[in-house]
């Protein structure tokens, strides 16, 4: 017995001691950020932001009060912007920094461009022990600012920035996709709209928007353009129709599922009614808020983050002044499949954090990136554009409450096309979507922008649509951006995971020796028993 | 009387057999030409400004400026500024590798197939596949200043142009140029910058993708202040109207 006492306790000693050997390294591998003991007030910490602006001043100055109030509450911390106007570039100076170790400490960002940052081994921190941590962490007791607690985060938004259940980014601003309707138009047509929009109804009234006049002009506008529907993104064209038609995109594991019949059906729908010069998208033919103003469009969908350029009283034009048509805009929805159970896409930028070496240099960029999610901010920021703050607090705000019972008192601030871009956004929360984010979720969205893409194009260049096309633009699309090797490499395979640590398969291998061990001396034991009998 | 006609006679057969052995090139100042004779199968301008959009379009054409080379997903792309002896293609986005684009020097010939399409009033030649030819033309900029207020700018859309003797005016917040249209950007965007002339004010831009920070007209730019009379040479890109891209401002 005695003996059998003191196997069992080697066995579990040495079962103990691996986690200790491998633990420290293991904890750093599998985190890479240690929380520090606090922030060092006698050193100062340099941290790089970068941010985007949709080429809107506003936000830049917002941007800019943000730091300097900033660093008014933290003056041992120095921040510095780097602006873009454009989420790829962002996406691809990230990817070329992180090769050289010389990513920025704080970064506005997607979260399907988080997964491929991810690959990298601790490149980004996950935020839940920060968001968590009572002293530093959302509304935290040494917090210098008024910050919002997690549950005042709209959980929806802060879901969104989950990948592998860790938190990987805070949200910063949302948008949705809006129609932007021409009533006037609408009306003329013999039309009026419905609460809710169908793509049927799109479809109708747009192709009733094509009957001209023997002069050649369309009947609608008296003009020689007319490009009734134009979609701004059509990969998330695309995407919406099939979330709403219930049908396969990809899963959580990273399989795609795309290249379905009701993709070919939806692909079908996009070339009819191309072919009628009925539809159009932004790559085609340009911002749809252009033809929008000027009259030459009725039904344009964009970001509820560019309701500023929308509409005769549009405070934001590329066109100019003389080509502005006179007209009432409203603000629906994207159209529907089924009214009842309506969908639209949540979109807008996240700020995630790169990992450094100073510890104390992640918690500097951590309370940074908090800032920017705080009142001022948010409604600050939120205002420029069709955008929604992140938190319920600053949603409830009475201040955020009164900018929105303002809508229309200007064509600047209160902006009445704005405000109803974010009333509607406010309003269907909880009908907003995310797709599934893995490494590789950026190249399929990519995906199925260009099958529409293609199909437009293909038909106004007059190529036949049918099967056979549709056979080989689903084998091109597949291998130009690499899907048909995806499914293999998806979000839970081994091939994206990579082959275990070294310290993980001490540890697993030790556990299973001194299991085979304990075994064996129960059988040996139980062997000499019933010889002994 | 007949010795006049002799003379007369002889100019001409010496001229047109200056044009057979010159064949049809039209010649420039600086000796590069451009060849006015077609290949089989390729449009002349005229035939390519007649057709419609979105149909296949094969030109001859010769590189002016090359607007930055990137890569989407395995493939590279550039956008060139092109032309020849009677206008221009703006070729977007063409596929080419990153050998190929390093060949496609300034004045280098090329035969493009692609479709003939417009985005937001520029027309361009897309999805487009090219044979660097033998040739080599650089265009001289033609002076369009007194076009830049007159319905037949157009014309001359994507030509390597100059503009003369204009007025740098303020922008919006005062100064002479702006980082991106309503100075929300910083330091390697686009700089946007007011010029006028007879009392009209046109915005004109330096397109970070084809003359960077580090070159000479982005500093020029940069540097310029309000009331300088300016030079001008670029390619007459066009986005809901004339938005010249300018490559080259020499402060008077």
């Amino acid at each position: 017995m005695k003996k059998l006492a003191k196997v069992l306790s080697a066995c579990l000693s040495f079962m103990l001691i691996i986690p200790m050997i491998t633990g420290c390294h293991g904890k750093k591998s599998s985190a890479g950020f240690t929380m520090p003991e606090g922030l060092d007030p006698s050193k100062t910490y340099e941290i790089v932001f970068w941010a985007k602006n949709d080429t809107n001043i506003t936000q830049t100055r917002i941007y800019n009060q943000a730091i300097e109030d900033f660093e008014k509450l933290y003056p041992n911390i120095k921040v510095n912007i780097r602006l873009y106007t454009d989420y790829n570039k962002i996406y691809n100076d990230v990817i070329t920094n992180i090769a050289t170790g010389t990513t920025p400490n704080v970064c506005i960002t997607y979260p399907d461009h988080i997964a491929t940052y991810k690959t990298g081994n601790n490149v980004v921190v996950p935020l839940d022990e920060l968001i968590d941590d009572p002293r530093y962490g959302l509304g935290g007791s040494e917090v210098k600012f008024d910050s919002p607690s997690s549950d005042e985060v709209i959980p929806e938004y802060l879901n969104e920035c989950v990948l592998d259940d860790s938190i990987y980014a805070l949200p910063y601003m949302r948008s949705t996709e809006a129609c932007y309707v021409n009533k006037d138009y609408v009306e003329a047509l013999g039309y009026e709209i419905p609460e809710t929009l169908t793509w049927d109804f799109v479809w109708e009234v747009s192709e009733k928007a094509l009957e001209k006049n023997p002069d050649g002009t369309y009947a609608v506008n008296g003009k020689d353009v007319m490009i009734p529907f134009i979609y701004k993104s059509s990969d998330n064209m695309l995407i919406t129709m099939l979330k709403q038609q219930n049908a396969g995109y990809s899963d959580d594991e990273g399989n795609i599922l795309i290249f379905n019949d009701t993709t070919k059906q939806d692909l079908m729908t996009v070339a009819e009614h191309t072919g009628t010069g009925a539809f159009s998208t932004f790559k085609i033919s340009g911002y749809p808020g252009n033809f929008f103003n000027a009259g030459e469009c009725i039904f344009a969908i964009d970001s509820t983050a560019g309701a500023t350029w929308m509409g005769s009283d549009a405070p934001l034009s590329d066109i100019d002044k003389n080509q502005i048509a006179h007209f009432t805009t409203v603000v629906k929805t994207v159209p529907q499949f089924d009214v009842d159970e309506p969908y639209m896409i949540s979109q807008g930028p996240s700020i995630c954090i790169f990992n450094k070496p100073d510890s104390g240099e992640v918690l500097a960029s951590w309370l940074f990136a908090q800032y920017m999610i705080t009142n001022d901010v948010q409604i600050s920021y939120s205002s420029t554009e069709g955008y929604v703050p992140v938190t319920s607090k600053a949603r409830e705000s009475s201040e955020y409450q009164e900018y929105l019972s303002r809508s229309g008192e200007d064509n600047s601030l209160y902006y009445s096309v704005k405000i109803d871009a974010a009333k509607l956004l406010i309003e269907n929360t909880s009908n907003t979507f995310v797709t599934p984010v893995f490494n590789g979720s950026t190249s399929l969205r990519n995906a199925a922008g260009q099958l529409i893409e293609n199909t437009a194009k293909s038909t106004r260049r007059g190529q036949t649509i049918n099967d056979e096309y549709f056979t080989k633009l689903y084998e091109d699309t597949k291998a130009l951006y690499r899907l048909d090797q995806m499914n293999s490499a998806g979000k839970n395979s081994k091939g994206e995971l990579g082959p275990l640590p070294a310290g993980s398969v001490i540890l697993l291998s030790a556990i299973g020796g001194t299991w085979i061990v304990i075994i064996a001396y129960f059988a040996v034991q139980f062997a000499k028993k019933k010889r002994a009998v | 009387m007949k010795r006049t006609a002799k003379i007369v006679l002889s100019v001409m057969l010496v001229a047109a057999m200056a044009l057979s052995v010159f064949g049809c090139k039209k010649a420039t100042a600086d000796g590069n030409s451009a060849d006015t004779k077609k290949g089989e199968g390729v449009m002349t301008y005229a035939e390519y400004s007649a057709a419609a959009l979105d149909t296949e379009v094969t030109v001859e054409t010769y590189i002016q400026a090359k607007q930055g080379w990137w890569e989407n997903n395995g493939v590279g792309n550039a956008t060139f500024y092109t032309q020849d002896a009677d206008g221009a293609y703006f070729l977007y986005n063409m596929p080419c590798t990153s050998e190929e684009y390093d060949k496609l020097d300034i004045g280098t010939k090329i035969k493009v197939t692609g479709y003939k399409s417009e985005w937001s009033g520029e027309v361009e030649i897309v999805d487009a596949t090219f044979v660097i030819e033998d040739g080599h033309y650089v265009a001289k900029p033609l002076d369009i200043t007194d076009k830049l207020a007159s319905a037949d700018l157009i014309n001359y859309q994507n030509m390597y142009v100059s503009f003369k003797g204009m007025t740098v005016e303020a922008a919006a917040d005062g100064s002479a140029f702006l980082y991106s249209w309503d100075g929300s950007g910083s330091q390697g965007d686009d700089l946007y910058f007011n010029v006028s002339l007879n009392g009209q004010t046109y915005t004109f831009t330096v397109e970070s993708y084809l003359t960077g920070s580090d070159t000479a007209v982005y500093k020029t730019v940069e540097g310029l202040k309000v009331g300088d009379t300016v030079d001008m040479d670029g390619f007459l890109y066009w986005y809901e109207g004339a938005n010249p891209h300018i490559t080259n401002v020499i402060v008077k």
